[in-house]
């Protein structure tokens, strides 16, 4: 234990919690303690177990064994009301909001005894001054972005005067430099005596954060370290249990004709609360891996759909979209495809994979171009031999080919995914995500593959809001936000800070614009 | 306190089961049934069950009646796999026999080979006509097919109703609303000796193989699937909703007026005012109790057949009312859903204290 927290009670005690599932064992003997004033991380891969172990913490699941202490007292946590009513706060990776609602009236949801809707937004008034998470209560949520939704979600725990505050990968959706904000606000926090409970597998992050860190890997503790003391390999070492694997990318060579190629995409979204696309233009050459960063809902989906023909343009608008020279915006995704493009969605059940179909049938989805269907039939052997190869390169661990799509965990339906988009040779490939939610070794095994897809001379175009990983694997870099691109930029001649800072909205070029509402946050203030 | 919550993993066994299940509760509450109003049980089972297909004349009429069931089913469930609801059979099979019975009207002097297989395809272009306003008004203006589907079923049998009333009503029939006699070309011929099995039967038959292709082996059948059970897939793979439309209207118009048009030129031999007692909507409930499935579709169809008969057979020997038939249909669905729903949901009792909410997983 550390210096700080020898000899105090613990705030929190977990003996020997286990939860099993009928598939998995998702916690197995697990031990904790968190002291007050601790900021203490708890660390591992997809899949590790930390979801299931807050979400017992806050009694949204119930353990199959194990106890539970609150200040030394044991305590049975059935529902999420009973802990926030014990001072457990939980700030959720998914926020649950109303679009059409103010601030103080989605606050207000949450409140559990009645209350007064003045009072309370002088109270939200208050306590975002306090912590340094400005707010206007009266904002319409649909109005903000993810960064001041997430305060919303702070700042609601925070009324309820939490002694233990729960943030689950809280920097995922942020820019570098609102996630220094945020780690302001947490050592604020912290010092008043609240203890914190930090979820994630970003290294960096804990070792500059966090007090203490309890480590899973398989649902169980493989470690308790103090993340100030190790390096990233050694905590890497603990969650993954062996070196964390780095990608070799050598600079790209020559560029190769123009793959795909955007030029003046304008599009108003079909979602009241979605972004417009504002004059994109955008070149991808063969042989390099371009790279478009930014928070989630500044236009990336919007540009995905029109980009991968799941919501052509109009006919008039087809000249926007080239792919191999030919204009493709009014094609439709099959279209697109037969030209030479494969895209790998963010999502991957019910879009990228039908969930109750066999991993064989969902080659056949995209795949079937390999000469797969004969007169109108399908050739079985071959779908099962392309489906075969893919399980194989890919390492994709699973029940073989007849497994159906959502019995794979994330990581593995994802390497299949990418597998089948990669197998059919395509000239330009889009990825979305193309690791999120994949464990370090597989993500490390997409992204090589991507690099020697590109050396290969494909175009590659990868949307992602993970800036580590686009400055390992792109050639070339560029910022979206507020549905507008920043000048593309090599990825050698920038760094971290600045696309963060384009990435609220502040690029060169765009001085006179307005900055847009939607990207607001990240600014210093 | 009751609470209905989904299950972990729907176990694949019962799905196949419970149609098997909804039918031995079909009978146990036809045996209570029976027996709360008077009579023997054994009695009234055998007359709804046994009596009717005791012969091979019965045998026959299990196959007259299970032919245009089958027929319909398998186009159905083509569409249905896909989200298409088409609730137009019985309209579409009225269209089917309007076409083909009136191809058989137009050369009722003819006698050529030409003219039954010219009146099977009219009876499939019709089907297919009827089939094509739903998919028409769904594919350019978004309608529901459900209504626009079920509502046209009144409107084709009120143009039959209308043809066979004055245009084609027969010149020697005594002013009955009934159309001329068809000829023996226009017959489809009995296939099996002593019954009125007829060539629909083979029909039939014939479209259970095709769906089985179709659902199982061909490309279109799989991009149809993919978008019944997930759109966005459909969508990201670019699968062309509107063709699955047209595609899953059109077989199951084409496979209904093709069962019209074998209702008219086998068992009947005439137009009449109505032409089917309801055929179009029972195959809905045998595409279901079929699992989507052509072979499930053919057990399916022999069971509904079966019931159609008990129906008639109890109306004779136990003087029941013609409502039987459609009260063991209700029954049958009502019982089909529920073990279905039980396939996904269980039930799971609540109780406030602590402890007792921790449903043990089925498997």
């Amino acid at each position: 234990m550390n210096e700080e927290t020898k000899g105090l009670q613990p705030r929190l005690e977990l003996r020997g919690i286990t939860k099993i599932y009928p598939t998995v064992v998702a916690n197995e003997d697990v031990n904790l303690k968190v002291y007050p004033g601790e900021i203490h991380a708890v660390l591992g891969e997809n899949g590790a177990g930390k979801s299931t172990l807050m979400k017992i913490i806050y009694g949204v699941i119930k353990p199959d064994r194990g106890q539970v202490l609150w200040e030394g007292r044991e305590v049975q946590v059935t529902r999420p009301a009973e802990a926030r009513r014990l001072g457990v706060g939980m700030v959720f990776q998914h926020f649950s909001l109303f679009e059409t609602l103010t601030v103080a009236q989605n606050i207000a949801l949450g409140v559990d005894e009645p209350f007064d809707l003045d009072r309370l937004s002088k109270r939200i008034g208050e306590v975002s001054r306090r912590y340094g998470l400005p707010l206007d209560p009266q904002r319409l949520v649909h109005s903000l972005s993810v960064g001041e939704r997430q305060r919303v979600e702070i700042v609601r725990c925070l009324l309820q005067e939490p002694r233990l505050l729960i943030m689950d990968e809280p920097t995922s959706v942020l820019t570098p430099q609102a996630v220094k904000k945020l780690f302001e606000t947490l050592r604020r926090l912290a010092e008043e005596g609240c203890s914190i409970l930090y979820i994630s597998h970003k290294l960096e992050e804990i070792r500059e954060l966090c007090h203490n860190a309890t480590v899973m890997r398989g649902g169980r503790v493989t470690a308790d370290a103090d993340p100030r003391q190790e390096t990233a390999s050694s905590l890497a070492r603990m969650m993954i249990g062996r070196e964390l694997p780095v990608c070799e990318h050598s600079v790209s060579t020559a560029a190769g004709p123009v793959r795909l190629l955007i030029s003046g995409l304008n599009r108003k979204s079909d979602d009241p609360f979605g972004t417009d696309l504002k004059d994109i233009h955008l070149e991808v050459r063969g042989g390099e891996i371009v790279g478009i960063a930014g928070i989630s809902g500044n236009g990336q989906q919007e540009l995905l759909v029109a980009l991968s023909g799941e919501k052509p343009l109009d006919k008039r608008d087809s000249a926007a979209i080239k792919i191999d020279g030919v204009e493709a915006g009014h094609l439709n995704a099959a279209a697109r495809r037969d030209l030479g493009l494969t895209f790998v969605p963010e999502e991957r059940l019910g879009r990228g994979a039908v969930p109750p179909m066999s991993l064989s049938e969902n080659t056949l989805l995209t795949g079937h171009r390999g000469g797969m269907v004969r007169f109108g039939l399908i050739k079985e052997r071959k779908v099962r031999d392309f489906a075969e190869q893919c399980l194989r390169d890919f390492d994709v661990r699973c029940g073989g080919v007849q497994a159906a799509a959502k019995s794979l965990s994330g990581g593995n339906l994802q390497k299949f995914i990418v597998g089948r988009e990669i197998l059919q040779k395509p000239k330009v490939l889009i990825a979305a995500q193309p690791t999120w939610g994949v464990d370090v070794g597989a993500a490390a095994a997409i992204r090589q593959e991507l690099i020697e897809l590109r050396n290969s001379g494909l175009a590659v175009l990868v949307v992602s809001e993970e800036l580590e990983e686009l400055f390992e694997i792109c050639d070339r870099i560029v910022v979206i936000a507020g549905g507008r691109l920043s000048p593309v930029t090599a990825a050698a001649d920038t760094n971290m800070e600045e696309i963060g800072l384009w990435m609220s909205g502040l690029f060169p070029g765009d001085g006179e614009r307005e900055r847009s509402d939607a990207v607001a946050d990240a600014s210093s203030r | 306190m009751i609470r209905i919550e989904p299950r972990p993993q729907p176990s694949r066994l019962m799905s196949y089961l419970s149609p098997l299940i909804a039918v031995a509760l079909t009978l146990v509450t036809g045996i209570i049934f029976s027996g709360l109003v008077g009579m023997n049980p054994l009695d009234a089972f055998h007359a709804f069950f046994i009596a009717p297909i005791d012969d091979l004349y019965g045998l026959g009429e299990l196959g007259v009646k299970a032919a245009p069931l089958m027929l319909i089913a398998v186009g159905l469930a083509i569409g249905f796999r896909s989200n298409v609801w088409n609730i137009g059979a019985e309209g579409q099979l009225t269209a089917g026999a309007i076409v083909g019975g009136g191809l058989a009207l137009l050369f009722y002097q003819v006698d050529g080979v030409w003219v039954l297989p010219l009146m099977v395809l009219g009876g499939a272009v019709g089907g297919m006509a009827w089939a094509s306003i739903p998919a028409l008004l769904k594919t350019r203006f978004n309608t529901n097919e459900i209504l626009v589907s079920l509502m046209l079923n009144y409107v084709a049998i009120f143009l039959l109703s209308y043809l066979v009333h004055d245009p084609w009503r027969d010149p020697d029939g005594f002013n009955f609303p009934e159309s001329r006699l068809f000829s023996d070309a226009a017959m489809l011929p009995v296939v099996l000796e002593d019954t009125r099995l007829h060539l629909g039967s083979v029909f039939a038959l014939i479209a259970v193989v095709l769906g089985w292709v179709f659902v199982r082996k061909s490309f279109v059948g799989f991009q149809m699937q993919v978008a019944g059970l997930a759109d966005s897939a459909a969508l990201y793979a670019g699968f062309r909703r509107r063709r699955m439309v047209w595609i899953g209207l059109l077989v199951g118009g084409a496979m209904a007026g093709i069962a019209g048009l074998c209702e008219v030129a086998g068992p009947i031999g005439q137009l009449l005012p109505s032409v089917s007692p309801g055929y179009g909507y029972a195959a809905i409930i045998v595409a279901f109790v079929g699992r989507l499935h052509p072979v499930g579709i053919l057990l399916a169809s022999l069971l509904m057949s079966l019931l159609y008969l008990g129906g008639e057979s109890a109306q004779m020997e136990l003087g029941l009312p013609s409502a039987i038939t459609g009260v063991f249909q209700g029954v049958l669905l009502f019982y089909l859903l529920a073990a279905d729903m039980f396939i996904n949901f269980r039930l799971h009792v609540v109780t406030p204290t602590v402890g007792a909410a921790s449903g043990k997983a089925a498997s």
